[in-house]
């Protein structure tokens, strides 16, 4: 147990970019699962059937297998079908498509929060639908879907080290690596760890400070009641 | 206010009775099957308070919706101050910032403090900086007689707190004529006085209203004039002291023996 090869694995260029890659991985399947979740979210509220079809056969493949066989499959199988591609590119391409399946649901939910009688308020002050979308419905929207979503931001990162099993480089496969070259396995896992310790926590950090600054109640509160007149109701209700 | 003299119509000075502010003529429509207006046609001058009244589904709210085209009218036409407006979809904006609107459920917008509900519109669809829309919210507060709810958000509200804000939001877009879709219909007994209240000085100060509602007692202390629907069809149009006086169609006597009992 050295926790000086700990400390030189963490500053190694091989898990930096190990932790780059898994980084990279969560933001952009993110990204694209966000983008996948707005169209099959929009395809479930569509009035025309076959739509909602489409989207409940999309939810039930996405959501009835492992994430893992889904990026097997992609990865061995669809080169029999003449389709290559390349480790990276299989492994975003599942993960974005297992993801849009989760931030669907959330979407919708976030959309549907705002209710159709602001919209039409909206409208009947004069608001443009795009004046109505951005200054009614996002904002409110917006608030609804950010901590589910920062969850899954966060469970995205852990999930990420499944595409180890295609050999993309990413932070579990270089410790791994690492480790079974030498046997030193607390000192490559411990880093590993490390690494994604810190990556969750300025994922968390990033959630908590923009619930904070999108909590209109809270932004009021802090800057016109004290903390004594604010504990004095609660004094009253003992 | 113009319940203690009923019978000197709240507006004295005359008005040219060529140019109605809001003319709907002939209007129809119908969701799906079901035809909800039948030719519906309805004249308001300025500063004219119309009460319309009738049962439940008699396509009340529906006229409201068709005149600030939040749903277009089949056939008929609806002209606002001469302006043909019936197909003007594209333009609606435009024509929605002059008719306030004030709904049942008051639909304020739940993220924003009751001040910055009423600059909203004044802000993003007139241009208005935030410190002149700020005074302009502070003064039509005070106008509902809630002054000191500007930072208050609605979930914070009474019902007919609300209900004053909403009246408030519509103000601050200068309309010419405000509808009011069934205003205390979601509201508890004891606040329906205080939004009744305000919509009544609104009319005695001439705010062209159209106002759904099923408050007689409204209908007799501010309304110049009652319509009366059923079944998608405006049935009768009297001048409100004629209505009260007896005067009136059959149907729409059941109508009034029901809902006073």
């Amino acid at each position: 147990m050295s926790l000086q090869l700990v400390l030189d694995y963490l500053l190694s260029p091989v898990f930096f970019h190990g932790a780059l890659m898994t980084l990279l991985i969560t933001v952009t399947s993110l990204v694209f699962g966000i983008l996948a979740g707005l169209v099959i979210a929009l395809l479930q509220e569509a009035r025309f059937t076959p739509a909602r079809v489409v989207a409940l056969a999309y939810l039930w493949l996405f959501r009835g297998t492992p994430v893992l066989f889904q990026i097997i499959f992609i990865y061995n199988v669809l080169p029999s079908f003449g389709i290559r591609l390349s480790a990276f590119l299989s492994a975003v391409i599942a993960l974005s498509l297992n993801e849009g399946a989760y931030m669907a649901e959330i979407l919708r939910s976030g959309l549907n929060a705002v209710k159709t009688g602001q919209r039409t308020a909206g409208l009947a002050l004069g608001l443009t639908r795009a004046g109505v979308m951005r200054h009614i419905v996002l904002p409110q929207a917006v608030r609804i879907i950010l901590p589910p979503v920062g969850n899954q931001m966060i469970g995205m990162l852990k999930t990420s080290a499944l595409v180890s099993v295609v050999a993309v480089e990413e932070l579990l496969l270089v410790a791994n690596q690492t480790a079974s070259a030498n046997f030193r396995y607390f000192e490559a896992l411990t880093a590993a760890g490390l690494y994604y310790l810190i990556l969750t926590t300025i994922f968390m950090g990033a959630q908590a400070w923009l619930e904070r600054s999108l909590d209109h109640k809270r932004r009021r509160t802090r800057k016109a009641r004290p903390l004594l007149e604010r504990l004095a109701p609660a004094a009253d209700a003992r | 206010m113009n319940s203690a003299q009923p019978e000197t119509p709240m507006t004295a000075e005359p008005f040219p009775a060529a140019a109605p502010l809001l003319n709907v003529v002939d209007v129809s429509k119908r969701f799906g099957a079901l035809q909800v207006l039948k030719n519906c046609s309805l004249t308001v001058q300025a500063k004219e308070t119309v009460v319309l009244i009738g049962p439940s589904g008699s396509g009340k709210s529906t006229l409201l919706r068709c005149i600030n085209l939040l749903s277009p009218a089949d056939t008929g036409g609806i002209f606002f101050r001469g302006e043909d407006i019936t197909h003007e979809m594209k333009d609606a904006p435009r024509i929605r910032r002059e008719i306030g609107m004030v709904f049942q459920n008051f639909e304020l917008f739940q993220h924003l403090t009751a001040a910055e509900n009423i600059m909203l519109a004044p802000m993003k669809v007139l241009g208005m900086s935030r410190a002149d829309a700020h005074d302009v919210a502070v003064e039509l507060l005070g106008k509902v007689h809630i002054p000191d709810k500007a930072d208050a958000y609605p979930d914070e509200l009474s019902g007919g707190q609300q209900q004053r804000v909403a009246i408030a939001r519509a103000l601050a877009m200068k309309p010419a004529v405000m509808l009011y879709d069934e205003p205390t219909s979601a509201l508890d007994p004891e606040m329906i006085r205080e939004v009744l209240d305000v919509m009544a000085e609104l009319s005695a100060e001439g705010m062209t209203s159209i106002v759904v509602t099923h408050e007689m007692g409204f209908a007799r202390r501010a309304a110049d004039r009652i319509v009366f629907m059923e079944s998608g069809e405006i049935v009768e149009t009297a001048k409100a002291d004629d209505f009260f006086g007896g005067t009136v169609n059959a149907r729409a006597r059941r109508f009034l023996d029901q809902i006073l009992h």
